[in-house]
């Protein structure tokens, strides 16, 4: 849902853009200068301000922050702790013991579906990726017959969220023999034409018409230009479309639910949602859940909040900008 | 929708492939093929089933039989009070969701913009940290928050005298809501937030100089010069709403309080999947596709309006 949701947003912002090809602006905007409140309103005035609104922002913080602080918490505890000791304290310290027990339940099946959630995410978006930077750079640098068709196509159908039509899905996936089976995952998560959009907004501002003259001149082909030049100009942009990608397919959980019925190719969103399921009968699986519920979260945290640059640059090419 | 074509002092040096007219082609040739595959005939493919049925044969002996029943589906689906139920119950939800949502997000975002906010990005990394963890794992990591045998808060709330569930039927929408508000109050700050960074500063110096405080400025200059913004995650949040799924179906494994069909969403997976009713599935999976269409349109519209009326204004 969550780059559904993105999506539709920058689709719908844009003829409010006032020049979609522009650059995206700088990751940093220049500090402004202290002074610009404190001179108007008087130093102290505006020092108390800052103190009663940072002390506010506290209580939000603290939603934000404390059902992460409990996972981790609740992460290093024995089944009995988790039930019977207060959830924000430490008990004894067992995060060992449950990653070993989350390694080994089930023959290590966990690790078959992270393994399955990097496979999906990873080779789903740099194909994502590709497929909309080939199409956002012919439609950038070309003019051709249905160019304004296509753009339609792309703006129009991004209002259609991915899990309406997950059922059709499923059922042509199934027609074409392709339910149970990598590829019923990772083709229909191609179709991503937010991306689309974002690669053509990048090719227009960062493809230089006179370098692809300059290029045919020398006798380059069509494909090698692409390969050889826009791909690298592009690719601030093709980063934010890699990583949206990558979000939406490691979130991805209807249609998976759906079209997978065999434990081995299901991702990790499946396999925790059947443990928590199942844990109303096996008790030992709700330590398991919390477990590896954090160790799922780790890497996708530490690879979203790290590339931040990219992606907020992302959001505000997408025309994001009032 | 069209404002996105080139700007036009580009497109006299733009190509149409340098003499090999079928080149561009190629280029849009993946997309266009995976678009008619997996986008197109999926719709196709709903819209068509919609318009069958599987009937046993006989006594149930020798399988099914596919027979056209032309509308009946849909009939079926309309008549089906869970499922007008489900849709009157994300109504209910959204009215109240999104804009509580939207009022955090945009206070959120107004704050991190002025200058009254001391360690902005750890502020703006906490509100955001929610969304790097996925939709699923949020729902299973406040299910366990939810249930009084682990629940640190119902643990908390019980010590001083409230003995809340947060599981029971009427509170048990609202909780879900909060998984929602949890996950997505973040992007949308941000969102908020790049559209606030891109207005002039000047525009406020002036006002200042007027003798407006703070936060006038903010509810009488920032937020109607961010109001496409914040209309617009207003509306991306309200198609979201309709196509509640992840964190009700997940949730339902920790109450019996969430029926099966308890959102759209939920009755189309469940027909699916526990009706065996592939058929009655694709004419809701349409009803819902109508559904977010006419809604989309409706609040296009009301921005449309809005915006102008803003423009004309100022």
């Amino acid at each position: 849902m969550a780059s559904d949701t993105l999506s539709v947003t920058a689709a719908t912002t844009m003829p409010d853009a006032p020049e979609p090809g522009a650059a995206p602006r700088a990751p940093k905007p220049p500090k402004r200068p202290r002074g610009a409140t404190t001179f108007v309103n008087g130093d102290r005035v505006s020092r108390v301000g800052m103190v009663i609104t940072t002390a506010a922002l506290l209580i939000p913080t603290a939603y934000f922050l404390v059902p992460v602080l409990w996972l981790v918490v609740a992460s290093t505890k024995s089944t009995g702790d988790l039930f019977s000791t207060p959830g924000f304290a430490f008990a004894d310290f067992h995060l060992w013991d449950n990653l070993v027990a989350l390694s080994t339940y089930d023959d290590g099946i966990y690790w078959r579906w992270a393994f399955n959630s990097v496979i999906y995410s990873v080779i789903g978006s740099a194909l994502t990726a590709f497929v909309c930077a080939l199409t956002g750079y012919a439609l950038a640098v070309y003019r051709f017959r249905g160019r304004n068709v296509l753009i339609g196509i792309v703006l129009g159908s991004m209002l259609i969220p991915g899990t309406v039509i997950a059922q059709p899905t499923y059922v042509l996936l199934v027609n074409l023999g392709l339910n149970n089976t990598y590829w019923g995952i990772l083709l229909p998560a191609l179709v991503f034409p937010f991306g689309v959009l974002l690669s053509f907004i990048y090719a227009q501002s960062s493809v230089p018409i006179e370098l692809i003259e300059a290029a045919r001149l020398d006798g380059a082909g069509e494909f090698r230009i692409f390969a050889g030049m826009g791909l690298r100009l592009m690719s601030t942009g093709l980063v934010t479309v890699l990583l949206f990608a990558f979000l939406g397919s490691w979130n991805s959980y209807l249609l998976p639910l759906l079209v997978l019925t065999d434990q081995e190719l299901m991702p990790l969103t499946v396999g925790l949602t059947g443990w928590s399921q199942a844990s109303i009968t096996i008790p030992g699986l709700q330590v398991l859940t919390v477990v590896g519920s954090l160790v799922s979260v780790i890497p996708i945290a530490i690879v979203f909040l790290s590339l931040q640059r990219y992606w907020k640059s992302g959001l505000t090419a997408g025309g994001v900008r009032g | 929708m069209t404002a996105v074509t080139a700007r036009p002092t580009a497109s006299r040096r733009r190509f149409t492939g340098a003499g090999k007219p079928w080149v561009p082609y190629l280029f849009v040739a993946p997309f266009v093929l995976l678009f008619l595959v997996f986008l197109v005939s999926p719709i196709i493919v709903a819209v068509w089933n919609s318009l069958f049925s599987q009937q046993s044969s006989g006594l149930g002996f020798g399988g099914t039989t596919t027979a056209f029943v032309g509308l009946d589906n849909f009939a079926r689906a309309l008549s089906d009070q869970d499922f007008l139920v489900s849709f009157g119950r994300v109504a209910l939800y959204g009215l109240v969701q999104v804009p509580v949502m939207m009022f955090i997000a945009a206070t959120l975002a107004l704050l991190f913009d002025s200058a009254l906010v001391r360690g902005r990005r750890f502020f703006q990394f906490a509100a955001f940290l929610p969304y790097a963890v996925p939709g699923v794992i949020a729902a299973l990591l406040w299910g366990f928050l939810y249930q009084p045998s682990v629940s640190p808060l119902i643990q908390a709330l019980s010590s001083i005298g409230v003995d809340a569930n947060l599981l029971a039927p009427g509170t048990v929408l609202w909780s879900i809501a909060n998984v929602s508000i949890w996950s997505y109050t973040g992007i949308n700050m941000i969102i908020m937030f790049a559209a606030l960074q891109a207005i002039p500063r000047e525009i406020y110096e002036a006002a200042r100089i007027d003798g407006a405080s703070d936060l006038r400025i903010a509810v009488g200059i920032k937020l109607p010069m961010i109001a496409p913004a914040v209309l617009l995650t207003t509306l991306s949040s309200i198609i979201g709403t309709l196509q509640l799924f992840n964190e009700p179906q997940v949730l339902k494994n920790v109450t019996a309080n969430i029926s099966s069909d308890y959102t759209p969403n939920m009755a189309i997976y469940a027909a699916s999947t526990l009706g065996k009713d592939p058929n009655l599935a694709s004419a809701m999976a349409v009803i819902l596709g109508v559904a977010t269409l006419i809604v989309s349109v409706v609040v296009l519209r009301l921005n449309n309006r809005t915006t102008k009326r803003a423009s004309d204004g100022l």
